[in-house]
């Protein structure tokens, strides 16, 4: 059994492998350590590929005392060379875009959620809840309902329709708050001190953030079991964007795989930006921020693992940067125009910053880049709203002939 | 002015499992160090060099200190001080 226990990130305290998330001795977050002194990594190659079709393929790194099981399996979602969209912006890397929207509920989440629910059971919880900016509440909701779970989802009140829709559907108890996700959150952490609920990233966030590490696993299996030169990520909290870096040395200390980490580029909305402005201040703490952007799903003004991404841009060489609302329009409209892939706000923000390193010059030819798509567009309709005229016509070839007369009819 | 400490459950253990504290103090940092007063072993566990651990959250009723004057937010009649861990959410 790999799983070993809860140690804390900043002062290395022990703890018991149940439901709990800060250090009683400084606070630190709590992450799952593991003992893989015994993995042979030819055999866990093998057993990957002889896994199933989703992220229970990568179980040897997942924090399960047992097999995991859940009947809503994200994973192996699409990573698809860009070509097209790397000559818009001017690239001769390698351009790889991983569409992580190509889940069950559309984004990331699902990974995570995936992992916390399956944890929540073996943990003998009966009722999972969460924080969430919107994805989140889809992805628990959805999970909880395959799993026959019973679920309490809070968001901000002021979410975008569609991401109220796509979670209510599911027969959860949604619970609008008024207040903006960073007040949910500290709702959510004071309801995990007296309700016997799973919240999955709150009590099981030490669980729930390692199924963010499947990001990476997979990014490596699919490339042929090597590592990309440099990723582009967003940044809500940082967990995922700590997480993939986590994934990545891991498989390197085990010798899945050959290489070093990637240079890691991190992307914010300017109107949500405490982690590009503390990489770019020099800061070790993130000022929080009141959030004023159109990417909802990453306005979170205190970002738990804020720092720790920090750290991981510096380290390897990157940076954190972050763009304009027009700018992340622009970004979700070039993604489309080049790739076929609808993705939300905050894909419109990752591919924004994709343009921004173009332009810098940070990447340079030949460099393999991964850009990380964590969610749909179908959920942030309101973002491509006004950015296109449709062509209105009577249903006769006179009016089709003279809307298009500047256009030569193809004889 | 005397005002009511709320303690997370990781840090209950410092203070013989009480959840909530009374102390007094014009400012957040004064109330703080009435806790301190009452239970040592509190200081070490979420200040470290006289600031507050980067992990540790206090809110006056309801409202993040950083968002105001930090241990120098005043405190006023019937305010609530909540300590919280700020590891959760994402």
């Amino acid at each position: 059994m790999a799983i070993e226990s809860l140690k804390c990130k900043e002062c290395a305290a022990v703890y018991e492998l149940d439901a709990r998330f800060a250090c009683e001795n400084c606070f630190g977050p709590l992450e799952v350590a593991y003992d893989h002194s015994s993995l042979d990594a030819a055999e866990a190659k093998r057993r990957i590929q002889a896994g199933s079709q989703g992220i229970w393929r990568y179980a040897d790194f997942l924090p399960f005392v047992g097999r995991p099981g859940d009947p809503l399996e994200p994973g192996l979602t699409p990573l698809l060379r860009a070509d097209r969209l790397a000559e818009r912006l001017g690239l001769e890397a390698e351009l790889w875009i991983k569409n992580d929207a190509a889940n069950p509920t559309h984004s990331f989440k699902d990974r995570v959620v995936a992992v916390a629910v399956a944890k929540a059971r073996e943990l003998g919880f009966e009722t999972v809840a969460c924080a969430s900016t919107g994805n989140l509440a889809n992805a628990v909701a959805a999970h909880a309902a395959a799993a026959g779970l019973e679920s309490y989802v809070f968001v901000p009140a002021n979410l975008e329709e569609q991401k109220l829709l796509a979670t209510g559907v599911y027969g959860t108890n949604l619970v609008g708050v008024r207040g903006n996700y960073d007040d949910v959150n500290r709702l959510c952490t004071q309801l995990a001190e007296t309700r016997p609920w799973a919240f999955v990233n709150v009590n099981l966030r030490p669980y729930y953030a390692e199924g963010s590490k499947t990001l990476a696993y997979e990014t490596a299996e699919q490339l042929g079991w090597e590592l990309p030169d440099r990723v582009v990520c967003p940044i809500a909290s940082g967990s995922l964007f700590t997480k993939l870096g986590r994934g990545f040395q891991e498989w390197i200390d085990l010798g899945l795989v050959e290489g070093s980490q990637p240079v890691f580029n991190g992307a914010q909305p300017q109107g949500c930006s405490p982690v590009a402005t503390a990489f770019a201040e020099g800061w070790d703490v993130c000022k929080p921020q009141k959030p004023q952007t159109i990417a909802k799903s990453l306005a979170i003004g205190d970002p738990a693992d804020g720092p720790y991404a920090v750290e991981q841009a510096r380290r390897t060489g990157g940076a954190i940067d972050s763009v304009t609302d027009d700018e992340i329009k622009d970004g979700i409209r070039l993604l489309a125009e080049t790739t076929g892939i609808f993705t939300e706000t905050a894909g419109g923000v990752t591919i924004g910053v994709l343009a921004k390193l173009a332009e810098r010059n940070d990447i340079a030819p030949g460099e393999r880049v991964v850009v990380y798509i964590t969610g749909e567009g179908l959920k942030t309709l309101d973002a491509t709203r006004d950015r296109f005229q449709m062509h209105e016509i009577d249903p006769d070839l006179d009016s089709f002939e003279s809307e298009f007369e500047q256009q030569e009819a193809v004889v | 002015m005397a005002v009511t400490v709320k303690i997370p459950t990781q840090l209950r253990a410092a203070t013989g499992g009480e959840a909530e504290i009374e102390a007094s103090g014009s400012t957040v940092g004064e109330v703080l160090d009435a806790v301190f007063a009452a239970h040592g072993d509190l200081r070490e566990r979420i200040t470290q060099d006289g600031d507050l651990r980067r992990f540790v959250n206090v809110y006056v009723s309801g409202e993040d200190i950083r968002f105001q004057d930090g241990l120098e937010t005043k405190i006023g009649e019937g305010d609530e001080v909540t300590i919280l861990p700020a590891v959760a959410g994402g």
